[in-house]
């Protein structure tokens, strides 16, 4: 980075999702050289400008022992350094499950506050690849039910960027779930090696006053799409992203419900007791007099992800189902 | 290296304090002033203790959900961990960990984990941790026999190995996966032998002779320090208790009464330890009175830990983050 954009906070660089997940990591890994890097085949899907650049021991190759490898950051973290775990496909997280929640999560409670557990776990979320059930997971409803760990799941370069950073920046386990179908994704993104997105804010993508869209990871890309045909009838959707998704920023979801009347939840997770279902939870318990209809929930259904694109097509919402849904909505 | 004189009668003392400690803790739990479940070290107090003399102040810990005597044999205070045990406010973990989890944070234990295998990893990464920092630090990863069949061992001692981290496995072997022998579950029942397959050498120590545990754990403490990498340890060592005070178990029992006997007639560590140190000249005497100061500070825990207050139910969302979060503490169910 130069010196005229360090100087300048707010400029800019068009960049890819992807690009802006490697810049974060370059960054923070220049910043602090208690970050480490731990995961398999790191040099794979941009890592390689990582391993480039710092030594061996800064990025760890791991061979194929997630659940252990996940334990190995955990005692690292709380010994002083703060590993960022690259877990890959976000199915292997199962296999990681036990350490990031019997340890990761645990710790900090069980020991009554004597250990901190400053680690972030990142995974990809693939769908639509062609990929079959076992790499095409979204398992991020499964962590929410579990204290101690903060999850995120932004949809923007910018928006991963700043939350990334402030996930090594935390003291506390950070679970970073990408969604692949972003990672092509470009958008300006602050160059500022100190911007911050902060954890457990909401944003509003696109305000409106009709009806409260919110979408998670790749949905609010397909949300925004059809929310742009809705606006050339003019239905005015507001759209939000949570960004994390726990601490879920209910405030700004109620709010918005409370101007719109109208909530519609929109997420690739499968439907039973995914994030959806919590919001509209919270919304039916803390916001029931304020809707005008019943809520919407566009998820995909309580199936396997199958391997034949002809199948695999159907699972997910798209722009033409959220509009369908809008205009029943209203 | 042999033990110094200071560090011989320290051994003696924290053996007995371990064993004390039990003792009074499986009374107070029988008589329902602790709650929860109550897994002694009694009988296992010479593998513990040997293997935390090797180390240094600085130095990392993991261990079990049979976690009393670890903290005990770093050196730890037993105000906070009987306090602890009672779920009192002044526990080491503030009430919050409770008999399984006695990590003690100022005497080097990062985690007591309950389950097993789950420490092995994270004393792995301690190690890593050393070596990224660049200290001569050392990690010693208490865990017994049945911990030895999870996968968690075999995937971190491969990875010690690779990077040389240092770390000294130290397996309890109590011969019982609560009721389940070595004989019933290990291909390899020489749990050893198995460091061969990770090529780190792997050594078995009798687990009720001091001398011994800490000979082997000095020894791989001296490697790992020197950048040699991990070493595995089996001490073999023996349960006097059942898995956990007052578990009742039905059918044809998985050992025998005279098993146990013999154990605790001719295999007590602290006997055993006893009668070297008198061999070694050193006075009945002065045992006695190392005797005495340990059964009055046990008192004095006990004491301590009655009269600490419970924790307040306001307390409930503490040690859950570093900076507390809007939400979670503010949705409480009606």
């Amino acid at each position: 980075m130069s010196a005229i954009e360090k100087s300048n906070a707010k400029a800019q660089v068009r960049a890819s999702y992807l690009d802006a997940l490697v810049q974060a990591q370059i960054e923070e890994l220049e910043r602090d050289e208690r970050v480490i890097l731990m995961g398999e085949n790191i040099a794979i899907y941009g890592g390689g400008k990582l391993v480039q650049r710092f030594d061996a021991k800064r990025i760890w190759d791991m061979p194929i022992s997630e659940t252990s490898f996940t334990g190995v950051g955990i005692g690292a973290a709380v010994t002083g350094l703060r590993p960022i775990v690259d877990l890959t496909i976000a199915s292997f997280m199962y296999l990681a499950s036990d350490p990031i929640i019997n340890q990761a999560a645990k710790l900090r409670f069980m020991t009554g506050g004597q250990v901190q557990v400053p680690i972030v776990f990142r995974c990809c979320m693939y769908y639509g690849a062609g990929l079959a059930a076992q790499h095409s997971d979204r398992p991020y409803p499964l962590f929410m039910n579990v204290p101690g760990l903060k999850i995120l799941c932004p949809s923007t370069p910018a928006d991963v960027k700043g939350l990334l950073k402030s996930a090594v920046r935390d003291d506390d386990p950070v679970m970073l779930f990408e969604d692949t179908k972003l990672w092509p994704t470009k958008d300006q993104v602050p160059t500022d090696i100190d911007y911050l997105v902060p954890i457990g804010k909401a944003d509003i993508k696109r305000p409106g006053k009709d009806v409260t869209i919110v979408a998670i990871g790749a949905a609010m890309r397909t949300t925004l799409e059809a929310a742009e045909t809705l606006a050339k009838d003019g239905i005015s959707v507001e759209a939000i992203d949570p960004r994390t998704l726990k601490p879920l920023d209910t405030e700004t979801i109620l709010n918005s419900v409370a101007k719109t009347g109208r909530l519609m939840l929109v997420e690739n997770a499968h439907r039973i007791c995914n994030v959806s279902a919590e919001i509209a939870a919270v919304v039916s318990e803390e916001a029931f007099d304020t809707l005008k209809k019943p809520i919407v929930r566009l998820s995909a259904p309580d199936v396997h992800v199958p391997f034949s694109p002809a199948l695999e097509s159907l699972l997910f919402p798209t722009s033409e189902k959220i509009i369908a849904a809008v205009r029943k909505l209203l | 290296m042999a033990l110094t004189e200071a560090q011989k009668r320290e051994s003696y003392r924290r053996m007995v304090r371990i064993r004390r400690f039990e003792e009074e803790g499986t009374r107070l739990y029988t008589a329902g002033k602790i709650p929860g479940a109550y897994h002694a070290s009694i009988g296992q107090e010479a593998a513990i203790v040997g293997a935390c003399m090797a180390l240094r102040n600085d130095d990392f810990m993991t261990g079990t959900h049979r976690s009393h005597g670890h903290p005990i044999g770093k050196g730890a205070d037993l105000k906070a961990l009987m306090a602890e045990l009672m779920g009192k406010v002044t526990g080491i973990c503030k009430g919050r960990g409770g008999s399984m989890h006695l990590a003690d944070k100022s005497v080097g234990i990062i985690g007591e984990s309950a389950i097993v295998g789950g420490g092995i990893p994270l004393a792995t990464g301690c190690g890593l941790s050393a070596k990224v920092r660049g200290t001569d630090q050392v990690t010693l990863c208490f865990f017994g026999d049945g911990a030895v069949n999870q996968g968690t061992f075999h995937e971190s001692l491969n990875m010690a190995s690779l990077w040389k981290l240092p770390v000294i496995y130290l397996c309890e072997n109590n011969g019982y996966a609560i009721t389940t022998s070595v004989a019933r579950s290990h291909g390899q029942p020489s749990i050893a032998k198995r460091a061969d397959a990770y090529g780190m050498p792997g050594v078995a120590v009798d687990g009720q002779d001091l001398r011994a545990v800490f000979e082997a754990t000095n020894e791989a403490a001296q490697r790992a320090r020197h950048g040699d990498g991990p070493t595995l340890i089996e001490a073999k060592t023996y349960r006097f208790d059942e898995h956990q005070v007052g578990l009742f178990i039905q059918g044809t029992p998985y050992r025998s009464n005279e098993e146990v006997e013999t154990h605790q007639t001719h295999r007590d560590p602290l006997t055993l330890y006893r009668r070297v140190l008198e061999t070694e000249g050193v006075a009945n005497a002065e045992l006695a009175i190392i005797e005495k100061e340990v059964a009055e500070a046990v008192q004095e825990a006990i004491r301590f830990a009655d009269a600490s207050p419970m924790p307040d139910a306001g307390t409930l969302y503490d040690f859950m983050y570093s900076h507390p979060l809007h939400d979670a503490a503010a949705r409480v169910d009606a």
